[in-house]
């Protein structure tokens, strides 16, 4: 917390950062136990030590700003205000589900919320993010859209494509990284010569900084003065947080292939522990941390049942919504 | 009525609505200055600027990605390619973006997106840029594809399309962009998923599209001369289907040829085949031909390319083999 600590926060909002961490991680721990029981089609890919990342970034947007997301997009549309009753719901295939089950864990999507979707193209969202950026430009409306991508879509050719075009006209978005390390089994080292993604901004000539994505506090500074400069239209800045992955690539995959270091370190460095302890020495109480926990887990459950009990969607609805006017001929068999 | 163009036809269009709705942009390649290379937008950043005439780098996924994000927000973007084959290097937003979010999200956007792409052989271009691509677009759900051939169709459908809140992939042919014709003044608006009754005939039925559909005319007019009278539909739109028009007209003819410039394997035409044999079987005379273009890829040297997409004496030769009448003299 070596940055942040020198600024001062309200407790109210340090202790939102803990609640959004703590709901993330219980919602992704919560999806695993339903996986592991044979209860969820389809993968899972759970966001599961990111959380620091993702609430710290959250935590700087406006309401009106947009996000777009990824195939480990869970904890991203919970921090941009998804409710994870119908986030579960969207994961168990069911009616209610945010996609009414048409979507399913890797497109939770929320328009209203500004969360432009999860995406389970790699690198897709790179680009999709750039036009809602070039929608506010069109607009002139002040919304900024922060765009979350992993390591792996960093050498995707949308990643050039599309911080080049941003750049190149200013637009108000902010590219985050969540550096996990690993793109599916691949170390991000072995497949990439420059140290940092960050450094890369250079090439586009934007501000880029590689920040420790487990310290929330660190995270939202970089990403507050990027959205600042985004909304003033000084144009997109590279943010790339270090961070860890502490599951598999999808539920399933055991990841033997990182060193056991890898998670030890991971272990020592959670956001939720550590940030736990920050708050302890902030002065705040065990009984209010546990309160808060209490409640993300009252919380998760309930979303639970909620995804539980709600229906599957009527079958009728399989070829509703591919146009907006529907058109039996277009969709039939 | 005016004559213009099937290139000023498309750029009044398109005028037209960026004029009527501030939502509309443009975005690709070459758009501003030049006016992109066919002149679609010429005089456009002029008359509307740098904010809604947006001219990019040669980045066609990540322009045509960055346009389907614009349209999640509501903006109605119109992207032009250069060339429809570049569809490479820009299918994942169209393919898995564009067609699939209104689905996907439960109905939560629309993706008012149109993707207009020169296509077509004749103008010795190779390989790379002379493809008919609009078998590939079709067999992707989600996408409205249209393929225009007379230029006050092509004016009326650049609007329809504008104000569809579905991705549109709307191909014109290249040899059509000179074509002069006369196009109605005004507000005309042909409705996507209409085709049209080009010539009227009772003796075989030819359903084309794009620049085929001057191909058949002249065929007709050949095969008038041998005593057969030969309708033809411009579908004009290929998704959704206009298919009352075709299914009155194969009742009426009761013989049916479907002429396609692109390739025949797997291309549109196998498809309208299938769903006349499926499901007006009973009405048949013959069984459905296809003439098409061969299978392979366009070659440049211009007696090589000529071969490869239909003539107008290949089709006149299928109608006469379609209706036993392949001894009949012209």
């Amino acid at each position: 917390m070596a940055k942040a600590e020198v600024k001062t926060y309200e407790k109210a909002f340090l202790l939102d950062i803990y609640r959004d961490m703590v709901r993330i991680r219980r919602f992704e721990e919560k999806a695993a136990d339903c996986f592991t029981k044979g209860m969820l089609a389809g993968n899972i890919h759970l966001c599961i030590g990111q959380e620091g990342t993702v609430a710290g970034a959250c935590k700087a947007l406006e309401k009106g700003d947009y996000i777009t997301s990824t195939h480990r997009g869970h904890g991203h549309c919970i921090g941009k205000g998804a409710k994870t009753n119908r986030a579960m719901a969207e994961i168990f295939g069911k009616a209610t589900g945010y996609c009414g089950g048409k979507g399913g864990s890797m497109h939770i999507v929320d328009v209203s919320l500004g969360i432009l979707g999860a995406n389970g193209i790699v690198g897709a969202g790179i680009s999709i993010a750039t036009g809602s950026a070039l929608a506010s430009k069109v607009y002139g409306d002040k919304s900024v859209t922060l765009c979350f991508f992993g390591d792996g879509a960093s050498n995707h050719g949308t990643f050039h494509e599309s911080i080049n075009m941003a750049a190149a006209w200013n637009l108000p978005v902010v590219y985050l990284c969540e550096n996990n390390g690993y793109g599916v089994s691949v170390a991000i080292n072995s497949i990439m010569k420059t140290k940092t993604i960050a450094v890369r901004a250079k090439a586009y000539d934007i501000p880029g900084v590689t920040v420790n994505g487990n310290d929330p506090l660190e995270v939202y500074e970089a990403v507050k003065k990027a959205v600042a400069l985004a909304r003033e239209g000084k144009g997109p800045s590279l943010i790339e947080c270090m961070t860890y992955r502490h599951m598999g690539h999808y539920m399933g995959d055991t990841s033997w292939y990182r060193p056991k270091e890898y998670m030890e370190e991971a272990r020592e460095k959670d956001a939720i522990d550590n940030f736990r302890k920050y708050l302890s020495g902030q002065g705040v109480s065990e009984s209010k941390l546990n309160s808060i926990e209490q409640s993300m887990y009252d919380e998760i459950e309930a979303a639970y049942a909620f995804a539980q009990e709600s229906p599957y969607p009527d079958v009728e609805t399989v070829t509703q919504n591919m146009y907006t006017e529907e058109n039996e001929r277009c969709v039939a068999r | 009525m005016s004559r213009m163009s099937v290139s000023a036809a498309i750029r009044e269009g398109m005028r037209e609505e960026m004029l009527r709705d501030e939502r509309v942009i443009v975005i690709g390649e070459d758009l501003g200055l030049m006016g992109s290379p066919f002149a679609i937008t010429k005089g456009f950043l002029e008359e509307f600027g740098p904010r809604r005439v947006i001219e990019t780098p040669i980045a066609e996924s990540g322009f045509t990605g960055m346009a389907v994000g614009a349209a999640m927000r509501g903006i109605r973007p119109v992207v032009e390619l250069m060339y429809n084959d570049f569809i490479g290097d820009a299918l994942d937003p169209v393919m898995n973006q564009a067609a699939k979010l209104r689905y996907m999200t439960g109905g939560q956007v629309s993706i008012p997106l149109v993707i207009r792409a020169p296509m077509g052989a004749g103008r010795r271009n190779a390989g790379q840029h002379s493809a008919c691509l609009e078998a590939l677009f079709t067999h992707i759900p989600g996408l409205k594809v249209i393929c225009p051939s007379s230029a006050a169709d092509a004016k009326a459908l650049i609007k329809a399309a504008i104000r569809d809140d579905d991705p549109v992939i709307f191909l014109e042919h290249k040899l059509l962009y000179a074509k002069k014709e006369e196009v109605p003044d005004g507000e005309h608006i042909l409705p996507i998923g209409k085709a049209c009754v080009r010539r009227t005939g009772s003796d075989a039925t030819i359903l084309t599209w794009s620049r085929q559909v001057y191909f058949a005319l002249d065929a007709a007019a050949e095969l008038e001369r041998a005593g057969v009278d030969t309708e033809i539909i411009d579908l004009c739109t290929l998704v959704p289907l206009d298919w009352e028009t075709i299914k009155a007209s194969v009742e009426k003819t009761h013989n049916v040829l479907i002429l396609e410039e692109g390739v025949k394997r797997g291309g549109v035409g196998a498809e309208l085949s299938a769903q006349i044999t499926e499901e007006l079987f009973d009405e048949l005379d013959s069984p459905v031909c296809r003439v098409a273009g061969l299978n392979v890829c366009s070659p440049f040297s211009p007696p090589l390319e000529d071969a490869v997409f239909p003539q107008v004496h290949n089709t006149v030769d299928a109608v006469l083999r379609l209706l036993n009448r392949a001894e009949a003299k012209i």
